[in-house]
């Protein structure tokens, strides 16, 4: 395997862009874009669009933060530049 | 016991508590003034970045924003909370690990250049001091309402205390009294949420409750909230965005992008041991602002109804049909006596933030929307909206108007005024850094003493107080609205410059400079045109561009942030690509700055 900090580099921006794209999708797509077409369907009482703007879309950055902060370490010690 | 006293009781205890932690922990050497010796653990530094973050415009503003803009008001939740998945991916860990106190040393040493230093100071001391004035505003609210004063003694007196309070002790103390100031503003924040969601809902939970069903029928809260505000002209709750979906987009945007790039936020992630913990602390640090962000939609909608159901006795009501249902909502009979109306409006009419005319001179209070007004009102003789009510007192009021017990308002009362202090003296910290280490020690006085330095920073924390205070007599917009202002100027001047160092190994000193003026430039300009030069009213300058307002695409001053970062990385980019190349040992320290391993612990010299 390719263990140079190019190849390291690369998979960080790699994992950067996929939650950014989730990130994107919620807030801006769900929350704001396609809002107006998600109010059509409901939530727990909420119209759908609504919810990801005022709830959901909090919720999954919470996760996402979380997510991200594992598999980057799961990468720091797979490319063995992790801290001591 | 009396309201006034129980809130005096509590707001006492709550500052007894934060000043006995703040000598406890007492500041002593530089290091600890800046970072308290880098060794805080990520949930408690999470839970005082929390603090740090939720100001008055977050505790005592955001919510009676959401309230009057509804769906819209989804740009203030997701634009402040999205700005941490940025922070924690992409600039928290390498800022880190390069290790230095503050973002202008970042700056300075990553563009080898004490000029490029000096503009990062600019940026931070432009963005910090408009945040100041949205916090003063805050105070403002929270004093005249707690001490019965008039808003603008409210603000003197605000000002005098967050002097007291920054100038006492630095970061270290900031630090646990923050985690202390965290848990007061949480509860109060929440307590009267649950309160109030049990009441209109049944459900003690507010996420769950503002989906639920008002109480006693089978109608959703939000589909009883839309019915009662679209009857009396308002726009449908749910559905209305703010301006138009575009201007939305670049709102939220402009929020999260200055989060990540805000100085004093930041900070807070040189503090913690390990460039692993500054991932993690993005993550508690969201975890528990996201408690009060996903608490404020269910307060905006039931603080809403309420407020209309204090002064219209049928919206609380259910009719057999919609013709029964309007009827009784413009009937006369109604709409309440202002000789009878509630104590919490007295209270407030004293700080001149709520306000009452009774334009028809029936001796009744008719709130509606008189901007677009429905044929009922006009047919039942209603001669325009009679109440005003600022929307910044929504959340200090909502525990009053749902007639909740006096130590619940005694909390809010406290819990606005921990949110308002602590940010600021967060702020003014990052400030008096700026100024007393980046500008004096490091550029301009070199030989500086360490008590020389200390003593630089508390007088730049005076000037601003001084300052921001002035301006926030005046407010360019409600406290969350000026704070939106504060981020537009951080996201389009720090974020990309930071963003460029750390991504853009070939970025160079020019590209990141004239980046930095140009972005900050438009997006000051920008404001200015609207709000006034320096926020100065009177000296809009709308009419060089044609004299209508939000004349670039009808985006907002509050949302042009984003446009600036756009401005300033196009800047940037083609600046770089015509001045000479980035040196050979700075790519390979950013290069080194891309990896964990060897992280050292945060110092304050710079690298030439």
């Amino acid at each position: 395997m390719d263990k140079s900090g190019k190849a390291y580099w690369n998979a960080v921006l790699k994992l950067i862009a996929s939650v950014l794209a989730v990130w994107f999708f919620v807030s801006f797509g769900c929350g704001i874009l396609f809002a107006p077409a998600l109010n059509a369907f409901s939530i727990g009482g909420y119209p759908l669009g609504f919810w990801f703007a005022q709830q959901g879309s909090m919720y999954i950055f919470v996760i996402l933060i979380f997510v991200y902060a594992k598999l980057m370490q799961n990468l720091d010690e797979k490319f063995d530049v992790h801290e001591e | 016991m009396t309201l006034q006293t129980m809130t005096y009781l509590v707001v006492g205890a709550t500052f007894a508590l934060y000043i006995g932690i703040a000598i406890w922990a007492r500041a002593g050497s530089t290091s600890e003034f800046y970072v308290a010796g880098g060794g805080v653990h990520p949930v408690l530094n999470g839970m005082a970045t929390g603090a740090d973050w939720m100001s008055a415009a977050s505790f005592i503003s955001m919510a009676g924003l959401i309230a009057n803009m509804g769906y819209g008001g989804a740009l203030f939740l997701m634009g402040w909370t999205g700005g941490y998945v940025l922070l924690a991916m992409l600039l928290a860990p390498y800022l880190r690990k390069f290790g230095k106190y503050t973002v202008p040393q970042f700056i300075g040493d990553r563009f080898y250049s004490q000029a490029a230093s000096c503009v990062a100071v600019i940026c931070l001391l432009a963005a910090s001091l408009t945040y100041i004035i949205g916090q003063m505003t805050g105070v403002g609210v929270a004093f005249s309402r707690f001490l019965g004063v008039s808003n603008h003694t409210g603000v003197f007196i605000g000002m005098a205390i967050v002097f007291m309070y920054a100038v006492f002790g630095g970061m270290k103390g900031i630090t646990y009294t923050q985690v202390a100031q965290y848990c007061v503003l949480i509860l109060a924040y929440t307590i009267p949420a649950i309160f109030i969601s049990m009441t209109l809902t049944g459900n003690p939970l507010p996420q769950l409750g503002l989906g639920g069903n008002f109480v006693g029928t089978d109608m959703t809260l939000l589909g009883k909230l839309d019915q009662v505000v679209m009857d009396l002209g308002f726009p449908h709750y749910t559905t209305m965005t703010r301006i138009s979906t575009l201007n939305m987009f670049v709102y939220t945007m402009s929020l999260m992008i200055g989060t990540a790039g805000l100085p004093h936020v930041i900070m807070r992630f040189f503090t913690v041991p390990k460039v692993k913990d500054a991932r993690a602390s993005a993550g508690w640090a969201l975890v528990f602002i996201a408690i009060l962000y996903t608490t404020a939609p269910a307060v905006a909608a039931m603080a809403r109804l309420n407020l209309h159901a204090s002064v219209n006795k049928a919206v609380k009501q259910s009719y057999a049909t919609d013709e029964a249902r309007t009827a009784a909502m413009f009937a006369e009979e109604n709409s309440i006596r202002y000789d009878e109306r509630p104590n919490w409006m007295k209270r407030w009419e004293v700080t001149g933030l709520l306000k009452f005319e009774d334009k028809n001179g029936d001796g009744r209070i008719q709130y509606y929307n008189d901007k677009n007004t429905p044929a009922a009102a006009e047919a039942a003789g209603w001669k325009g909206s009679e109440l005003s009510v600022n929307r910044d007192i929504m959340v200090l009021a909502n525990p009053e108007i749902a007639r909740l017990p006096n130590w619940v308002i005694a909390l809010v009362a406290a819990g606005g005024l921990a949110a308002a202090l602590s940010t600021a003296a967060g702020l003014l910290l990052a400030i008096s850094s700026a100024i007393s280490h980046d500008l004096f020690k490091n550029i301009f006085m070199p030989d500086l003493s360490e008590k020389g330095e200390l003593m630089t920073g508390k007088i730049a924390m005076a000037c601003s107080i001084v300052v921001a205070g002035y301006l926030g007599l005046n407010p360019p917009d409600f406290a969350a609205g000026t704070v939106a202002i504060a981020f537009g100027l951080a996201a389009s001047s720090i974020f990309p410059a930071l963003m460029m160092g750390i991504f853009n190994k070939k970025m160079n000193k020019e590209g990141a400079m004239a980046g930095m003026l140009a972005g900050l430039g438009v997006t000051m300009i920008y404001v200015f045109a609207h709000k006034g030069l320096f926020f100065i009213k009177g000296t809009e300058f709308l009419g060089l561009f044609g004299g209508k307002a939000n004349f670039f695409l009808g985006i907002e001053p509050n949302a042009f942030g984003a446009i600036g970062a756009l401005v300033n990385f196009g800047v940037a980019y083609v600046v770089s690509k015509i001045t000479p190349e980035c040196p050979e040992h700075i790519q390979h320290m950013v290069e080194n700055v891309r990896t964990p391993r060897g992280a050292k612990a945060v110092d304050g010299t710079h690298a030439h």
